[in-house]
């Protein structure tokens, strides 16, 4: 019962010590206040969780990077989850929070490209357009109070434009050329948006050295980090490529007494 | 069902976490944004900031959050961004199924009161988006409709909405109203003048209120089409 208590509108406490919940019959003292109502709970917080997702737009590309940590509250439990993924040849995908849900997703886009790809007409399926599906998605399951507990970045090339953008729980989504969740948004974000604001055309050498900075910063202070990451990198000349896991440099010394 | 009734407890203490206790679910995020709309008498002018935020995160500087329905006709939203998307997504739906069906534009009247329906229909679980509706109407006069997340409307001359509402709205009553003034002629707005005040009054609340700030859009809807125009306000 106590895990009902927030949204609980079917079955409201009661007005006064033994007394009848609003529309509901009274109930003599001793007798037994619960009343069944057939509800049933939804999943209402993510179990296996992955941290921060963070994305940059540079000259000709975007990078995506997460590292591979499947934290099972605080327990570190899988070291070698792998959550930046290849969709097709001009989009990749980066995902945050529950990894049960990002798998059940995984699979649905999986399949739809493989739909897409049956049909062999040549045309494949484009970053806004993943996005916005993704927002219809994750907008559908809130509605339901049974939301996918996810946040995913999504980067890729439309053409000659190149594509970064994000949808959360909710389903709010926007696009940016700097993206970062989690924990990322408070730590990652001031670094990225200035280094993006001081070099807007920077070369993919200069995104990844960033990123690699960005990923030690984070590893720093996020107890729910990890050493390791994974890279989704896509390019006009070079496509798609998911580097990892790479392995972060780190200096504890300070810390050993 | 009867499983999951009588687990209600929870009665798997091994698998709890603290993850799983600690978090609960709102299908709702407040993401700011301020949106004006003032009418004259052949023009509207309907402007909104452009910062998309939650709590004391900025999501990005660069949000539009005014939707072009029609030629004449123009929202301005802020509130809950995921709603946003959703409402103005099926607006535009169903604004190109009438456009196919009667063969020509829907006209502004018209907008606002299938908006009006569109958010009264979910009542019980409503769009948290404060809607401004900002155009011309069948006589190509500026018109101002305002909302309120459940369907109430209201048609005006002027008027503020979103996180900085309560800043801007008593400025434009002053400013456009002409409220609280003495031995004052009001004349009619120009172009020109509302342009000004909406910049003016943007700059007081981005000082005022996190969730303003960044930049503005703005946009002028005339017989003649649609004017658009940036505005800088701060951005810390």
């Amino acid at each position: 019962m106590a895990l009902l208590n927030k949204a609980d509108w079917h079955t409201p406490a009661p007005f006064w010590q033994n007394g009848p919940a609003p529309g509901a019959f009274y109930h003599f003292p001793g007798g037994s206040t619960h009343v069944d109502t057939g509800g049933f709970q939804r999943s209402q917080a993510p179990i296996t969780t992955g941290t921060s997702v963070v994305g940059i737009q540079f000259k000709d590309g975007v990078l995506i990077a997460a590292d591979i940590l499947g934290s099972y509250g605080s327990l570190a439990r899988f070291r070698n989850l792998e959550r930046v993924m290849k969709v097709n040849d001009n989009i990749i995908l980066g995902a945050g929070g529950d990894y049960a849900d990002y798998q059940c997703l995984k699979s649905n886009i999986e399949r739809k490209i493989l739909e897409e790809e049956c049909l062999d007409d040549g045309l494949s399926l484009k970053p806004k357009a993943l996005h916005c599906w993704l927002t219809r998605v994750m907008y559908n399951r809130r509605s339901h109070f049974d939301p996918f507990w996810n946040n995913f970045i999504i980067g890729g090339l439309e053409g000659d434009k190149v594509f970064l953008g994000t949808v959360d729980k909710l389903g709010t989504a926007y696009s940016d050329p700097v993206i970062a969740t989690g924990y990322g948004a408070y730590m990652a974000t001031p670094i990225l948006r200035k280094a993006y604001e001081e070099n807007k055309d920077m070369t993919k050498d200069q995104a990844i050295e960033l990123l690699y900075k960005v990923m030690q910063v984070l590893f720093y202070r996020d107890a729910r980090s990890f050493p390791k990451y994974q890279l989704g990198i896509i390019t006009r000349e070079g496509g798609v490529e998911i580097q990892g896991p790479l392995t972060l440099d780190s200096y504890w010394g300070p810390a050993i007494i | 069902m009867a499983l999951l009734s009588e687990n209600s407890g929870r009665s798997l203490p091994d698998y709890e976490t603290q993850a799983a206790k600690m978090k609960s679910f709102s299908p709702y995020a407040d993401n700011g944004g301020s949106v004006i709309a003032l009418a004259g008498d052949d023009f509207c002018v309907i402007a909104a900031d452009t910062r998309l935020s939650t709590g004391f995160s900025i999501y990005t500087r660069e949000q539009q959050k005014l939707f072009p329905l029609s030629s004449k006709t123009i929202l301005g939203c802020s509130g809950c961004w995921c709603d946003t998307l959703t409402l103005t997504r099926l607006l535009t739906a169903r604004m190109q199924m009438y456009e196919h069906e009667h063969q020509k534009e829907m006209p502004t009247l018209a907008v606002a009161q299938m908006l009006s329906t569109m958010l009264y229909y979910k009542r019980f679980f409503p769009y948290y988006v404060s809607n401004i509706l900002g155009g011309l109407d069948e006589d190509g006069k500026g018109c101002v409709y305002s909302y309120d997340p459940i369907g109430h409307c209201e048609v005006t001359k002027y008027r503020a909405g979103g996180s900085a509402g309560a800043l801007l709205q008593p400025l434009l009553d002053n400013q456009i109203g002409y409220k609280n003034q003495e031995g004052v002629e009001p004349v009619a707005l120009t172009q020109e003048k509302a342009v000004a005040i909406i910049k003016d009054v943007f700059t007081s609340a981005a000082e005022r209120d996190i969730y303003t700030g960044d930049s503005i859009n703005i946009k002028i809807i005339t017989k003649d089409g649609v004017q658009d125009s940036t505005f800088e306000l701060r951005k810390d």
